[in-house]
């Protein structure tokens, strides 16, 4: 993990300049077609939403016992999604990993993308859309307030600061380079730039205050991303259902979201270093790092898979053993045996430093991670539900339908719209942090 | 009568007169300063892309007060979070499972991240107090695009009679370009 990446010895401070200020230029068709992609699955979901809103809940296919189905979730999947990029841009910054620099800055963007589309499904799931806002903290009619005993007032705070912070945390980040990239512009970019840099010149006096502030908000970050996945598990683990009610939810759920996130990070950075041709400063080396930081949380997670089971089974609790046996072998053995092949099974390829070296391998993998991700979360909240031993007569054949597979496609659509926008429009990798692992211009030693 | 706008002399502040020196190396900005130091400067400014420990060592500069700002935000943020939750509870008080009207355990959660919330904006108010407010004082001296790319430059604010002496001074330490501004 510690080994820095060494760039190739044509990459000067200027070369990276010049590389990341080419990104904002035409993009060419390829990124075009992936931006109209997006935007026509964002159409698909929008017009499952209108339905959804037309007709009501019933439309989302929930059946007594399973009221969270799909969209708590797709909720889960992206707000794990974004787990990973304040590890990169926040966690790793802090044990000053060099090799972050080049990869951080779209891993941040990913975080901030992620916890918006995540941020909707609360507000889908609700049902009645309009009456969102009596989440926030105020007294109803009768001057009751809300239960902050609750599990989810805690998510709603956890998840408004978690989207607030990673937001700043990203824009004082591209400051600087904004600013770089406003002293090489022309035409009407320049003017966007030289107002969104807000000034900055890069002075001593900028930079000191700067780089204060930036290492506190990286440790005021540090924390709060352990927190929020954290507050999400309590979600369930408050409840008392069985597959639910577990003191490992915490860590095994921080462990899963860096896991999918990381994956994540991969599946965009592919396309982008191609599209982008950041070849010369997104190398096999920064991949063959997040291949590792992939494989250290897929083992945690299994790990937490055979710890689970184990737990249900030396429990002694019956209802607990059937739980786990419903998930197993139940009628939805198939989206368990998913999840277990996805997250338990395949990184273990990533042992083979062939595998990590290699840019289509690691672009398939991580593809099927973030599906065996997004079947965990459906296991541990639709199974649970489905195999509750409370309902003996509830006898639950739950699936979800076409509303709920298009509202995930939108969600989808929603992320990589905003994310590719993002890319084109600002600078994806961070100028002044990859000039901070190559070596400064110094004088020749016989000049002195 | 022209009438004079206030505003300009706000935004538009005239020029400070100085010299400009631009650097190609490292090393040699950080002689500069060491020997602007030696000859009783104290107000010029350092350009440079990146931070460098060099930089900061050669000026030592003392700690940012942006700590300040991070630590009150993070009381505070943690003292409204204790009131929001208790005062909300003993507001209408409703028992809920049981438990007592005002349950710390719970309520460590948002005040855990009251704190953190309140001390990342404050820490944000902080650098922006600091970096870009006094970015407007230095927006009347003279810059170089070239400072946000591949180059280090240093600004230091002198009138016309000691102006010669200090560019002689930024030549010397290995200035690639010194230009009066």
């Amino acid at each position: 993990m510690a080994e820095t990446p060494s760039p190739s010895s044509r990459v000067s401070y200027d070369f990276v300049t010049r590389a990341i200020a080419r990104t904002l230029g035409n993009p060419g068709k390829g990124y075009f077609a992936l931006l109209a992609a997006a935007v026509a699955l964002l159409g698909v979901g929008i017009v499952c939403l209108l339905f959804l809103l037309r007709y009501g809940l019933g439309l989302a296919g929930y059946s007594h016992p399973v009221y969270w189905a799909v969209y708590i979730t797709c909720f889960v999947f992206w707000v794990g999604i974004a787990h990973s990029g304040t590890l990169i841009s926040a966690i790793l910054f802090l044990f000053r990993s060099g090799w972050r620099t080049a990869v951080y800055r779209t891993a941040e963007a990913m975080t901030v993308f992620a916890v918006m589309t995540a941020g909707l499904f609360p507000l889908i799931h609700i049902g009645r859309q309009w009456y969102f806002y009596w989440l926030i903290p105020y007294p109803n009619e009768r001057g009751l307030w809300p239960n902050f005993k609750s599990p989810l007032i805690w998510d709603e705070f956890a998840i408004g600061t978690y989207f607030t912070v990673s937001t700043v945390f990203l824009i004082m980040g591209l400051i600087p380079d904004i600013a770089a990239v406003r002293d090489v512009a022309t035409g009407w970019r320049k003017k966007l730039y030289a107002i969104t840099a807000l000034g900055w010149r890069g002075t001593n006096e900028q930079w000191r205050h700067y780089s204060r502030g930036y290492l506190y908000l990286a440790a005021l970050a540090t924390p709060l991303v352990l927190s929020v996945h954290s507050v999400v598990s309590w979600d369930f683990a408050m409840a008392i259902v069985p597959g639910w009610h577990a003191t490992l939810f915490a860590p095994y759920f921080v462990a899963g979201a860096i896991y999918s996130g990381v994956a994540m990070v991969i599946t965009l950075l592919v396309p982008i270093r191609k599209l982008f041709h950041l070849e010369d400063l997104i190398t096999p080396a920064h991949f063959e790092n997040l291949a590792k930081l992939c494989l250290l949380t897929g083992l945690i997670v299994s790990y937490s898979y055979c710890t689970e089971n184990f737990t249900a089974w030396f429990s002694g609790n019956p209802h607990e053993r059937a739980a786990f046996w419903y998930r197993a072998f139940g009628p939805f053995w198939w989206a368990s045996w998913t999840m277990n092949i996805c997250n338990g099974l395949l990184p273990w390829l990533l042992w083979s430093k062939k595998v990590r070296t290699s840019i289509l391998g690691l672009f398939v993998i991580s593809i099927f991670v973030n599906v065996g991700m997004w079947f965990e979360r459906y296991v541990i909240i639709v199974v649970s539900l489905a195999g509750e031993p409370f309902e003996r007569f509830a006898n639950a054949t739950y699936n979800p339908t076409w509303a709920d597979w298009g509202i995930m496609a939108g969600s989808f659509g929603w992320f990589f719209m905003w994310f590719l926008l993002f890319v084109k429009n600002f600078p994806a990798v961070s100028i002044s942090e990859v000039k901070e692992v190559l070596p400064a211009p110094k004088r020749a030693k016989a000049m002195r | 009568m022209k009438l004079v706008n206030p505003l300009t002399a706000i935004f538009h502040p005239p020029p400070t007169p100085g010299v400009l020196a631009v650097f190609g190396h490292l090393d040699a900005a950080v002689e500069a300063i060491g020997k602007l130091r030696q000859a009783g400067h104290t107000d010029f400014t350092v350009y440079s892309p990146l931070p460098r420990h060099e930089i900061e060592g050669a000026l030592e500069q003392p700690v940012s007060p942006v700590r300040m700002f991070t630590l009150i935000g993070g009381i505070a943020g943690c003292a409204v979070g204790a009131w929001l939750t208790l005062y909300m509870s003993y507001d209408w008080p409703v028992v809920v499972g049981g438990k007592p009207v005002g349950s710390i355990p719970p309520y460590v959660v948002i005040m855990f991240e009251m704190t953190i919330l309140f001390g990342a904006l404050s820490t944000i108010l902080g650098i922006a107090f600091n970096a870009l407010f006094a970015a407007r004082r230095q927006g009347t001296i003279a810059y170089d695009p070239r400072f946000t790319n591949d180059k280090f430059g240093i600004f230091v604010p002198a009138e016309a009679t000691r102006a010669a002496q200090v560019e002689s001074l930024l030549r010397g330490a290995g200035a690639e370009e010194v230009r009066r501004a």
